[in-house]
């Protein structure tokens, strides 16, 4: 077992659920949506593995049927803005049928207008948040788009989180049976207190000096 | 000792050889935008658009002179072929159009580094970049960056080999807090966007990294199937700055990549007041 998997399993039983993740997500693309007064706001993500941007949070259209949906990361205005890394304002590409088709497969609806901004954590550009259709009255700013680019900041954060949780779960679920007894040490001991709880950490200690007495990381 | 005959060494200049380096008396002349490129086209410049490819004769882009594609081999080494596929995604057909829109007599000249999946991207990037170096295209837009740090030495040793093999690097700056590159190079020509209409509009920024900002709001950009769409980003920004020095070095092709970027500064609206 690697120091890695180790940590990843110690983490992984203390971690807040998917579910939390997920609300964070959602809770960003609705704010999104509301600051842009638009009819839409999602947020992909890139999986590396097989290439594909992957649906992790709708507000507004496509809410109810978009999670989970993939699409070919070169793909649509969401492929350009991962790519590029740059973010992206397109208005009126309804008049344009075969942008309108590609963007209603991944989006469920054709907008007029949209904004994606990509979500970027340090070297790694994880996805893409998108705002479609805001108010056809209001005229686009850059410091809407500077605005956008600082929130896509936040979610790309939220987005790493959510990685690092799977990655975490994933050790957990593949790597050996050693690692989820550590995973279920560190969960149990986390909801423990008081009296129990020192005499658990002084358990754990004593383990130590037996089975790793010249490997204490302080 | 040298003859008079042999090239200056590049790291000295003797007392006696200052005379060979050949400004005429007068040049520059006063820089005025006019000067710059009143009455240019672009004529006799080569334009490379490192991007997603170019649509063949789309109606705003015209004749691209030459199209390649990017891909790596098996062991990782880069391989350039004809392109037979075009744009892929549209982002360098817009690009290519803006460019012609402000040097109509330029050689459009295509490298597509992006659109065959997201994997290994920085690696094709890189390796684009490095064959439109080594081509000696006279500008090279690059509406992307990396934000890959393994990549940076290396982006940074091809932005100043450009630098002085007289290649400008026009390069899209991030309006995000993130560190990515080439932009943020000093060697090459950095642009954000403003909200100005006039294409011709450029502003000089004396607080770097971003140097320069170019028309980047509602620009209508030419789009996939022979169409356009209007378009707001440092990604439209970039090309009209692109064209604006191709229409400068069409005009005054002996303009080092220095010259060229000390002309855009007397030239600048912020500078020059637009004249």
């Amino acid at each position: 077992m690697s120091r890695d998997e180790l940590r990843a399993a110690v983490a992984a039983g203390v971690l807040a659920s998917e579910e939390v993740h997920r609300e964070l997500l959602q809770s960003i693309v609705e704010v999104a949506r509301a600051m842009f007064a638009a009819r839409a706001s999602s947020i992909v993500l890139l999986d590396e593995a097989t290439d594909e941007l992957v649906f992790e949070a709708v507000a507004g259209e496509g809410s109810d049927t978009l999670i989970g949906q993939r699409f070919p990361s070169s793909k649509g205005i969401s492929g350009w803005v991962l790519v590029t890394r740059q973010p992206l304002v397109l208005e009126d590409v309804s008049q344009d049928p075969r942008f309108a088709r590609d963007v209603a497969e991944s989006t469920g609806y054709v907008p007029q207008g949209l904004m994606a901004v990509p979500l970027l954590h340090e070297e790694r550009a994880l996805g893409v948040l998108s705002v479609l259709d805001r108010p056809k009255a209001s005229q686009f700013t850059l410091a809407e788009m500077d605005l956008l680019g600082l929130f896509a900041g936040q979610a790309a954060i939220a987005l790493e989180l959510l990685q690092r949780a799977r990655r975490a779960r994933s050790v957990l679920a593949e790597g050996p049976e050693e690692v989820a007894i550590v995973a279920r040490l560190a969960a149990a001991l986390e909801l423990r207190e008081g009296t129990g709880r020192e005499a658990a950490i002084r358990l754990l200690h004593a383990l130590e000096d037996v089975i790793a007495p010249n490997d204490r990381d302080g | 000792m040298a003859s008079r005959d042999e090239p200056i060494p590049a790291w000295s200049l003797a007392a006696d050889a200052a005379g060979q380096l050949g400004f005429a008396a007068n040049w520059p002349e006063r820089v005025t935008r006019d000067w710059a490129f009143g009455g240019g086209d672009g004529e006799g410049v080569r334009v490379c658009i490192l991007d997603s490819g170019v649509e063949r004769e789309h109606p705003l882009v015209g004749t691209v002179e030459r199209a390649v594609a990017v891909s790596l081999g098996v062991d990782g080494e880069a391989i350039v072929e004809a392109d037979e596929e075009g744009d892929l995604c549209g982002h360098g057909t817009a690009c290519a159009g803006i460019v012609r829109s402000l040097a109509p007599a330029c050689a459009i000249h295509s490298v597509r580094v992006l659109g065959a999946g997201y994997t290994g991207s920085g690696d094709v990037l890189l390796a684009g970049l490095r064959w439109a170096v080594e081509q000696g295209f006279e500008v090279i837009n690059m509406s992307l960056s990396t934000t890959k740090r393994q990549f940076s030495g290396l982006l940074h040793e091809l932005a100043d080999s450009a630098y002085f093999r007289r290649t400008v690097l026009v390069a899209s700056a991030h309006n995000m807090p993130v560190e990515s590159y080439p932009w943020r190079f000093s060697a090459v020509i950095s642009v954000g966007s403003h909200e100005d209409p006039d294409p011709l509009a450029y502003y000089y920024n004396p607080s770097p990294p971003v140097e320069f900002f170019a028309r980047g709001v509602g620009v209508d950009v030419a789009w996939l199937g022979g169409g356009s769409v209007r378009c707001t980003g440092n990604s439209f920004a970039t090309p009209h700055l692109s064209g604006i020095c191709a229409r400068i070095l069409g005009k005054h092709p002996e303009l080092t990549p220095f010259q060229l970027k000390s002309v855009l500064l007397l030239t600048a609206t912020n500078v020059a007041g637009g004249q």
